[in-house]
């Protein structure tokens, strides 16, 4: 940065985590960089097991619907759905059509406000704390749906095997259609502030850049995938809840931004069509609500025998809002399940950091980083180590990075 | 052409009441313990929360009399807040360690155990009599 020859030419390491900001879990990265440049990028996950399987596998199922919502504090409803889903393949339960299409709303608005919530995340990242503020204020009214639907903001309950724990009014109806009237008035907005910026536009296209070929060899997911043109969707290859009655595509990059390029700016346009997509599909479901029970069993104490008395394996799949995630349950006669697994969907993401990264500069790392929708964790520091001797960019360097790389832009 | 869209919304916002909610004061006071002591002793006001939403699930209350020592309740609790006490017959909730999912409440058959709206919960001691339910 400073014009030093000698210190560009030499490569060094700058390890960042293993708790670090834009990470969702905490990971290791090492970066081999030459000057600003990452020369190359290695990052180590598996740092953080909170055995939340390992207390399921001493729980029934109907207590582990309670766990699975606190997986994510963002995907509640993906984790929940997914558990419930794969229990109710192997006992054979089969959900009411009203549950599925509470499902179905419930899983759409958890996805706006996800996707608000990352879009807010990016804007922060790019050093634009303005848009961060407006894009979360946006944001309340899908949380404030949320709670009203299930009564809770975060960790929901509204799952339950075999259906959904509450209905949805008359009222409750009219609340979701004036949201969505305000999400609709707000789309064309939400666009141009995003994608008409020529700060964002410069910091975000053509960076970050992962090919259509290694998102498939890599095994990307979701958004990032969809992102470098990769059309492929849970909700549309293998419709589950309501989707299979819906009209779902798999949103990719329109050709008025120049099609699909898998860069960060591809991203930043598929999360912000598909908040418009979300809000298609609610209304869709509206519009076809089927009258009914949301209970396939109602009595608990009967369900419990039930489950007890299941035996199989099964895998739950849904298109959480960073991409597909997966829950594979076994059960075996017994209370408990003897296994069950997560896979989550960032995990599938991660391995895309590795092109994502190569040949940019250390600024652009938080937004590249975050760009996977990785969730916001916890504030540590990097610690630079050059020739022996080591010191310390904390999370606010990086940002300060970041925000004056913002502002050499705005200034030419 | 450097283009700076959010500009005409962020000059808006100088003229607008700001959307969060400043609660419990306005202003951080510099302790919030002491600010709470003087709404206690009724020399500082506290700013209204947000109301909560319908059917909110906030601290559970129980209905001992109707009890019937079932302990369906404790079959389904996730995270192991209820307790069976055996010379009573009765249970008791451990505040501290519900996690508000409500699914005691939807299995006891004799609609004992209920959610209220009181959020406000937190304390030092886990075991204070606020945080014991029986
Ligand atoms: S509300 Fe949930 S966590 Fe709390 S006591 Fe009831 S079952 Fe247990
Ligand atoms: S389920 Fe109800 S009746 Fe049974 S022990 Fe619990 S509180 Fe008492």
């Amino acid at each position: 940065m400073n014009g030093d020859t000698t210190k560009k030419s030499t490569p060094y390491t700058v390890p960042i985590g293993p708790v670090h900001p834009a990470l969702k879990e905490p990971v290791m990265f090492n970066f081999l960089m030459e000057g600003e440049v990452v020369k190359s990028v290695d990052f180590a996950p598996g740092n953080v097991h909170r055995g939340i399987e390992w207390m399921g596998m001493r729980r029934n199922p109907v207590q582990i619907v309670h766990l699975t919502d606190r997986i994510c504090g963002i995907c509640g409803i993906v984790h929940s759905l997914s558990f419930a889903r794969a229990v109710e393949q192997i006992a054979e339960i089969e959900v009411p059509p009203r549950a599925d299409y509470i499902r179905t709303i419930l899983h759409e608005l958890e996805r706006m406000q996800s996707h608000l919530l990352w879009a807010g995340v990016a804007a922060h990242e790019l050093g634009f704390d303005s848009l961060l503020f407006l894009t979360w204020r946006v944001r309340e009214q899908s949380m404030d749906l949320i709670e009203n639907l299930t009564g809770n903001r975060v960790n929901y309950g509204i799952v339950q095997i075999g259906g959904v724990r509450r209905d949805i009014s008359n009222d409750q109806i009219l609340l979701i259609e004036q949201g969505l009237a305000y999400y609709r008035g707000l789309l064309d907005q939400m666009k141009t502030v995003f994608l008409d910026d020529s700060t964002i536009r410069m910091r975000c296209r053509g960076h970050g850049l992962l090919s259509y070929r290694d998102a498939q060899l890599l095994c990307a997911i979701g958004p990032t995938a969809r992102a470098s043109g990769l059309a492929m969707d849970v909700r549309h290859d293998y419709p589950y809840c309501a989707y299979g009655d819906l009209d779902v595509q798999p949103v990719l990059p329109p050709q008025e931004f120049g099609g699909p390029q898998g860069d960060v700016y591809d991203r930043i346009i598929v999360r912000l069509l598909e908040i418009a997509q979300s809000i298609d599909i609610i209304q869709q479901c509206l519009d076809s609500m089927p009258a009914g029970e949301v209970l396939w069993e109602k009595k608990l104490p009967k369900l419990l025998s039930i489950l007890k008395k299941a035996h199989g394996e099964a895998i739950g799949r849904v298109e959480a809002p960073r991409g597909e995630c997966m829950h594979y349950v076994r059960m075996d006669g017994n209370d408990a399940p003897a296994t069950w697994k997560v896979k989550a969907s960032t995990y599938s993401n991660l391995m895309s950091w590795i092109p994502m990264l190569k040949g940019e500069q250390l600024a652009d790392v938080p937004i590249i980083v975050a760009s996977i929708d990785p969730c916001m964790s916890c504030t540590d520091r990097v610690t630079i180590i050059r020739n022996g001797s080591a010191d310390d960019l904390t999370k606010e360097d990086l940002t300060q990075l970041s925000r004056e790389k913002t502002r050499r832009f705005s200034r030419c | 052409m450097v283009r700076l869209p959010m500009m005409t919304e962020l000059l808006r916002q100088l003229f607008k009441k700001p959307a969060t909610n400043a609660f419990p004061a306005r202003y951080l006071p510099p302790s919030v313990t002491t600010f709470l002591h003087k709404v206690a002793l009724g020399e500082a006001a506290i700013n209204p929360p947000m109301p909560v939403p319908p059917k909110f699930r906030g601290k559970i209350t129980y209905d001992r009399e109707s009890c019937i020592g079932c302990q369906l309740c404790l079959k389904v609790c996730p995270a192991h807040a209820i307790e069976f006490l055996p010379t009573t017959k009765r249970v008791r909730i451990y505040v501290a360690q519900c996690i508000f999912c409500s699914q005691c409440n939807d299995i006891c058959p004799k609609d004992c155990l209920h959610m209220t709206d009181e959020f406000l919960l937190a304390t030092e001691n886990r075991f204070a009599d606020c945080q014991i339910v029986e």
